[in-house]
């Protein structure tokens, strides 16, 4: 049923200034000044791993070690510590690309809560080892809330991809 | 005959070898950061890159606070007009009297021969945002070197400090909190001058007051307040209160628990101090260079 379904939809080409797009609002996102940055969802990771996902021979590890400097940058953290879990997001991302596809959305979602926790943990892990202490179960919280957007996400990212399934010379979409 | 396969079918490196790359750069990036301090200059670099992402991403929180100015209803704005002039009057007099004790101090000091203090120049900022990363606590301050911010400055409230500035961008900075788990502040009972050094990382953005015997004069509710030895933060400025004291006897010290009195989270104005405090002279280290000659010396004598 579910392989029916997806071989049902032939995706358009994805669109680079698309993919841009997507990364920067992401991006954005993690830049927001928050008051209490707990438990807020890390987008920018999960958009890469999307793009990875989806698109692995435009977005790879490059781009998730550029984006995971710059973060670090703007969050004042240790360099280097964004780009390392980033890098290994991507790497993982790119390993599934082609199995996690075949699954259901919420299925997709659990791959993804595997990826972004493994990511955390790297950075807990290398942040314990230079010296921070532990922030609490909430810095975990991300994650969880990263994976249940999954299916939003999936949805609002291959939009403009699809097309009509009939076509109509008088509907445009 | 060989075939080369088609363009499209090309994918470089692969993607271990990708991962390895870059995780190596990564690694090196942060031993060089984290350990010897040399990649100010890339984080410097890219902070520039950063910049305009970072003030797109606060205009709408900008936004926010130009729309809840706008509609902030005349009453409240007045009700508070008054209170800070009851405040302003109330502060006249010692405002008065400081000046004239300033001048009396000054000739006293002038008399002594003493080293006159230059009067600290101040710097006003406000909070950006707080610190994005769990692992650390800090806020990003408006002002950078740009303005003559420079890392090491204290930052104060109106009620007391919060902390220094530890790291300056071109038109940002970032302050270390006083709750930070790497940040130490020397202090002094005010009640008897009794000194200490707080740390931070106390559970609920508490300080740590470390290394103060059983036996302390120290009670609850004490005030504590810089004791200005550091040379980087003036003396007497008010930093926190004690909040819980535990004396075991099983240990030589006693735990004791300060609450700051200072608190990012209700102004978002500050104040950066400079030029206050002089450092003392780091104490002169003995040049390695007499060591031998002396001990030449030694053994000619012998």
């Amino acid at each position: 049923m579910e392989l029916q379904r997806q071989a049902q939809r032939i995706l358009l080409p994805a669109k680079v200034s698309f993919i841009v797009l997507t990364v920067a609002l992401a991006l954005l996102f993690n830049l927001l000044p928050w008051r209490n940055s707990a438990g807020v969802p890390d987008l920018t990771a999960a958009v890469l791993a999307f793009w990875c996902i989806h698109q692995p021979r435009r977005v790879g590890i490059g781009v998730a070690w550029t984006l995971g400097l710059l973060l670090d940058v703007g969050n004042g953290a240790l360099l280097g510590q964004h780009a390392l879990g980033y890098s290994v997001l991507a790497f993982l991302a790119l390993a599934v690309h082609r199995r996690i596809l075949w699954f259901p959305l919420w299925q997709q979602a659990l791959h993804l809560l595997l990826l972004l926790l493994s990511t955390q943990v790297l950075t807990l892990v290398i942040r314990i080892a230079a010296g921070a202490g532990f922030p609490g179960w909430t810095y975990f919280a991300g994650s969880f809330i990263c994976a249940a957007l999954w299916p939003v996400l999936s949805f609002l990212l291959l939009l403009p991809q699809r097309r009509a399934e009939m076509m109509d010379e008088n509907r445009p979409i | 005959m060989e075939h080369q396969p088609p363009p499209f079918f090309n994918r470089g490196p692969a993607p271990l070898v990708r991962l390895s790359f870059f995780v190596s750069l990564a690694v090196l990036l942060m031993v060089l950061d984290a350990r010897f301090r040399y990649a100010e200059g890339v984080r410097q670099v890219v902070a520039f890159a950063a910049y305009p992402i970072q003030r797109v991403a606060m205009a709408p929180v900008d936004l926010f606070h130009g729309v809840a100015n706008y509609f902030g209803s005349t009453a409240a704005l007045q009700e508070e007009n008054a209170a800070l002039k009851t405040k302003a009057l109330r502060a006249a007099p010692e405002l008065l009297r400081l000046e004239a004790l300033k001048e009396e101090n000054n000739q006293l000091r002038r008399l002594l021969e003493a080293q006159e203090r230059l009067p600290g120049k101040s710097v006003f900022a406000e909070i950006l945002y707080a610190g994005r990363d769990p692992f650390s606590r800090k806020v990003v301050i408006d002002k950078g070197s740009h303005n003559g911010i420079q890392a090491g400055q204290p930052v104060i409230d109106d009620v007391g400090v919060i902390g220094q500035v530890t790291r300056v961008y071109l038109l940002m900075s970032e302050v270390t909190l006083l709750s930070d788990k790497d940040q130490a502040i020397p202090l002094q009972v005010q009640r008897n001058g009794l000194r200490a050094v707080a740390y931070g990382g106390a559970e609920g953005g508490m300080l740590d007051l470390r290394f103060m015997a059983a036996n302390a004069d120290i009670r609850n509710g004490d005030t504590l307040v810089t004791s200005g030895i550091d040379g980087t933060y003036p003396p007497g400025l008010p930093v926190a209160t004690v909040a819980r004291i535990e004396r075991d006897a099983a240990y030589a010290f006693a735990k004791i628990t300060l609450a700051p009195t200072a608190g990012t989270e209700r102004y978002r104005q500050l104040l950066v101090l400079s030029g206050e405090a002089k450092a003392p002279p780091p104490a002169e280290a003995e040049q390695p260079a007499q060591k031998p000659s002396r001990s030449k010396r030694s053994r000619k004598r012998e």
